[in-house]
């Protein structure tokens, strides 16, 4: 028979290039792929009892074989087989499909962060140490990696099919999904959800490294200033701090150490302060007020972006004390001697422009921002 | 092989002289009627025109991923296209596939009526469905809309600039098209049986028909308020699904698919009801389990409508919700199997013939199968984090819906020809065209569940080469897929002026619509039927034949 040679050059690529399943390459990988053999076992035993059925009684009732019909009216023990059976096995695929859910949707505690952000049509990807990516994704081996993904436009979906996970990126509010890579390599990434023109190039790579390769990387990556850093400068320059400065006649509740503590709201409901709940209350604080506090917070609604909002959420994640708040707010207040006595550590003029002309009605103080953040870059969570 | 077919002798048959196609001529006779009959031809003229537009659209998608590389069509074409292929074939096609010209034909003769309670709702609801398509056609050929058939939001309301609106009008109208067809069947299986049909004598074509017309008319609604709300968020901006007015995204998902899931079942169920009839009329014996069967269908319509959020496993809907439509979704699969085996135990000590609506029932069964177990996969919560938004689920959803529905179609059209027209469509050719489509269809869609798992995305324009050889696969069964149904077209429009004469009963079938003439009269019984005997009685006709008066002349 002549087959043609393209078509052979494919057949020969595709049976040497993992043909029928994507490489194993996170810790879940095994058990999505033992669940799916379990279902294909099913289906072929599904199958093939239907195919025996349908074949085997053609052959034998056919009209030369079986001229005249027998009239059988039905048997309830025949419908309670095959209700029960397949009940029982569809249940069992409910029950492993939903360990293999929670296992991949509850991320470890010790998870190390990373945020996604999605848009028309790239991903940006923001580690905790300040290093941005566009369109691919550098993480350690054998370390669980957490990430926090948002939308700045419409659905995204966020896929690493080598690792076995997706999970919707929407609008508006954060989603999550986790994973632990087992093998160093490049795996694809895909958008999954449609997004318009340029949704099959909302593609990226996943670079799976060992966790020496990784430091290297992060170390020769970053941009200099963390996620928390650039929290900072940005807290101070929308004036967070003027309300949040953490004493007890503030405006505004205490944010330090705030993060993951359970919180009273006005209405007497309690909230466990997570990401998605700084982000809310930064842009929409009227709807959950914290207990004791007056509804005078303006919203921030379209005056920060979405990684300006991951820069604040990092930031009062990891601020364990007020003194650098209350610092800044002084400072802006002070003389300028006595912010010199207080100032330690440098400051790039750079950035201390910004915030002056940030801080705009203020008197212009430069605030102390950069260099020495109360959490050390890279670090988080661990 | 024997058949069971029966035809009288072609030397001296004719059609008969009075007959429903005869009563009146002209358009005006047509676009003015009341008849089920002719309404239900006019549909069936009508979902052909659009199924050929939307195959069209799915070869067009195929040639162009033939290569990885996007080099047929631009990204935005590709997008109008696999949109328009998804809204053409669903709401155009699918939706009213069975119901609207197989069901409008034979439901009302099925429980012995002259026509459906409201032959001019019936009527209107033909016109609506034209004018769906119109605005349709004309989101079309004004330069087309990309927002997949799901009017995904915010990407629909706010970030594309194409004819959302239009389309969308054009699906909220064959909405209603489809409420009025599912009002009608409700009454008229209500109100319309004729004496001494009982609901447990009625046909299970009848029994699937009133599980769809229930989910008809309860879901469709949620779909056209849907609709509005994006309609109205993309022109006055409204923000119910706006976050930064304080609305949901995952509110329309949920308003969506509250319509789209039970949609699958409108589609399904009527391919059940004719696989029901064709499986007992060529093994000559009841349906196995008629009452099982019987409420599977309402199980399947009750059920329906709590798995909706299945769709969203991955969206970020709490676990425990996701928990509970897993089980639920589980739950509806029962059914499905509990016919299938019903079906096959159906064979058990028959008299089996394989004349072509057979074949395709086969085809039914065996692909319908592969689709439901598939859709296990797709039910569990984990496995569908991986599977879902890939090629994966497109394979699925085209076996239940290409595999089993259109199978399903195929064999009812085949099946009840000679009673529409009063005509045989040539039989060697037709078994041809079964295996053809069988075939190509494998071919096309079994690839996609591999490259599915390998993470192929759906609704890529462009993949990595490592797919290819899948896709080229694919794009070789898409090839002869369209030859196979190129092929019944063809002959069926053949058979309309060639095909042998018929006779009334050709399959020796126990239905009321077959112990009339074909094609019948305007008023369908010369005088009102009534049931003496249980559904699927082959004893009942052998009776009636042997005391059968033939009448020469």
């Amino acid at each position: 028979m002549h087959i043609s040679p393209v078509l052979w050059q494919f057949l020969v690529r595709w049976l040497t290039n993992s043909a029928l399943f994507p490489p194993e390459a996170s810790a879940i990988s095994p058990y999505m792929d033992a669940f799916y053999f379990f279902l294909i076992l099913i289906s072929v035993i599904g199958l093939a009892a239907v195919g025996i059925l349908v074949f085997g009684f053609s052959m034998m009732y056919r009209k030369d074989r079986n001229p005249v019909a027998t009239h059988i009216e039905g048997s309830t023990l025949l419908e309670a087989t095959w209700t029960i059976i397949p009940l029982a096995l569809f249940m069992v695929c409910f029950v492993w499909g939903a360990l293999l859910y929670f296992r991949i949707y509850d991320p470890p505690t010790n998870a190390m962060n990373i945020y996604i952000v999605g848009k028309q049509w790239m991903w940006k990807a923001e580690h905790p140490g300040g290093q941005h990516e566009i369109d691919s994704l550098h993480i350690p081996i054998n370390r669980p990696v957490q990430l926090t993904m948002i939308s700045q436009d419409v659905f995204h979906s966020f896929s690493i099919p080598a690792f076995r996970i997706k999970r919707e990126v929407i609008p508006g509010r954060y989603s999550t999904v986790w994973f632990e890579a087992t093998a160093t390599g490049t795996y694809h990434l895909f958008c999954t959800q449609y997004c318009g023109t340029d949704h099959s190039a909302m593609i990226g790579e996943i670079v799976a490294m060992t966790p020496d390769a990784y430091q290297a990387w992060a170390a020769g990556s970053t941009s200099g200033a963390s996620l928390a850093q650039n929290g900072e400068r940005l807290f101070a320059s929308l004036g967070c701090n003027s309300c949040h400065s953490g004493e007890a006649t503030a405006r505004g509740p205490n944010l330090a150490q705030v993060y993951g503590s359970r919180l009273q709201l006005t209405d007497g409901s309690y909230v466990t302060v997570n990401d998605a709940f700084l982000r809310e209350t930064i842009l929409n604080p009227s709807t959950r007020v914290t207990a004791g506090y007056a509804p005078i917070m303006p919203t921030y609604q379209g005056q920060v972006s979405e990684e300006g909002l991951i820069d604040l959420v990092e930031y009062i994640k990891n601020l364990n004390s007020n003194y650098r708040v209350q610092q800044t707010l002084t400072a802006s207040q002070l003389s300028p001697g006595q912010v010199g006595a207080s100032s330690s550590g440098s400051s790039s003029p750079a950035m201390n422009n910004r915030t002056r002309e940030t801080l705009g009605a203020g008197n212009g103080r430069p605030a102390k921002s950069g260099t020495a953040a109360p959490s050390v870059p890279g670090t988080v969570n661990q | 092989m024997s058949t069971i077919l029966n035809l009288p002798n072609q030397q001296d048959a004719q059609l008969p002289k009075l007959s429903y196609l005869n009563d009146g001529y002209g358009l005006k006779s047509w676009l003015l009627t009341g008849d089920h009959k002719r309404i239900a031809m006019l549909y069936l003229v009508s979902i052909t025109f659009f199924f050929f537009i939307g195959a069209s659209f799915a070869g067009v998608i195929r040639l162009e991923l033939l290569t990885p590389q996007p080099d047929l069509v631009a990204s935005d074409t590709y997008n109008k296209l696999f949109t328009m292929h998804g809204i053409v074939m669903i709401f155009l096609f699918l939706v009213p596939s069975v119901p609207a010209t197989i069901g409008n034909f034979v439901l009302p003769i099925m429980v012995g009526a002259k026509d459906l309670a409201f032959p001019k709702i019936n009527l209107l609801s033909w016109y609506l469905y034209v004018f769906a398509g119109i605005f349709i056609l004309y989101a079309l050929v004004s330069g087309g809309v990309d927002t997949g058939w799901t009017f995904t939001t915010p990407l629909s309301t706010h970030y594309l600039n194409t004819h959302v609106i239009t389309a969308a009008v054009g699906v909220f109208i064959a909405g209603f098209s489809s409420i009025f067809t599912g009002l009608n069947f409700i009454v008229t299986v209500h109100r319309m049986r004729c004496p001494g049909m009982t609901w447990f004598r009625l046909p299970l074509f009848i029994w699937a028909h009133y599980a769809t017309s229930i989910l008809m008319v309860l879901g469709t609604p949620v779909l056209a308020i849907t609709l509005v709300l994006v309609a109205l968020e993309r022109t006055v901006g409204i923000g119910v699904f706006d976050p930064t007015k304080g609305g949901d995204p995952l509110l329309f998902q949920h308003l969506f698919w509250f319509y789209s899931h039970p949609a699958v079942y409108i589609m399904i169920l009527p391919g059940m009801a004719v696989i029901s009839e064709v499986i007992s009329t060529f093994s000559r014996k009841r349906v196995f389990g008629y009452t099982a069967v019987a409420f599977s269908s309402v199980a399947i319509a009750v059920f329906g409508f709590f798995v909706w959020a299945h769709h969203m496993f991955i969206m970020g809907v709490s676990n425990y919700s996701a928990l509970v439509f897993s089980l639920l979704t589980m739950l509806v699969a029962v059914p499905s199997a509990i016919k299938i085996f019903n079906w096959s135990a159906t064979l058990y000590k028959g008299s089996i013939t394989f004349e072509t609506p057979m074949l395709y029932a086969f085809g039914f069964m065996g692909l319908f199968t592969i689709g439901g177990l598939t859709g296990v996969f797709l039910g569990s919560m984990g496995m569908d984090i991986h599977l879902t938004e890939t090629y994966f689920i497109v394979a699925h959803f085209h076996f239940v819906m290409v595999g089993g529905m259109l199978m399903a179609y195929l064999s009812g059209i085949h099946f009840w020809w000679p009673k529409m027209t009063g005509r045989m469509y040539p039989e060697s050719m037709s078994k041809m065209s079964a295996v053809i489509t069988f075939v190509g269809f494998i071919l096309t869609f079994f690839p996609q569940f591999i490259v599915g798992y390998l993470g192929m995305p759906r609704r890529y324009h462009a993949y990595p080469p490592e797919f290819q050889v899948l896709n080229v696969l694919s794009t070789a069964g898409a090839t002869v897929l369209g030859i196979g149904y190129l092929l019944p077209l063809l002959y069926m429009t053949w058979s309309l002026r060639y095909g042998k004469i018929a006779g009334s009963n050709p399959w020796q079938a126990t239905g009321l619509e077959w112990q009339i003439q074909s094609p019948p009269l305007t008023e369908n019984f010369i005088e009102t039927p009534i049931m003496d005997h249980e559904a699927y009685d082959y004893e009942w006709l052998a009776n009636k034949h042997e005391h059968e008066v033939t009448t020469v002349g």
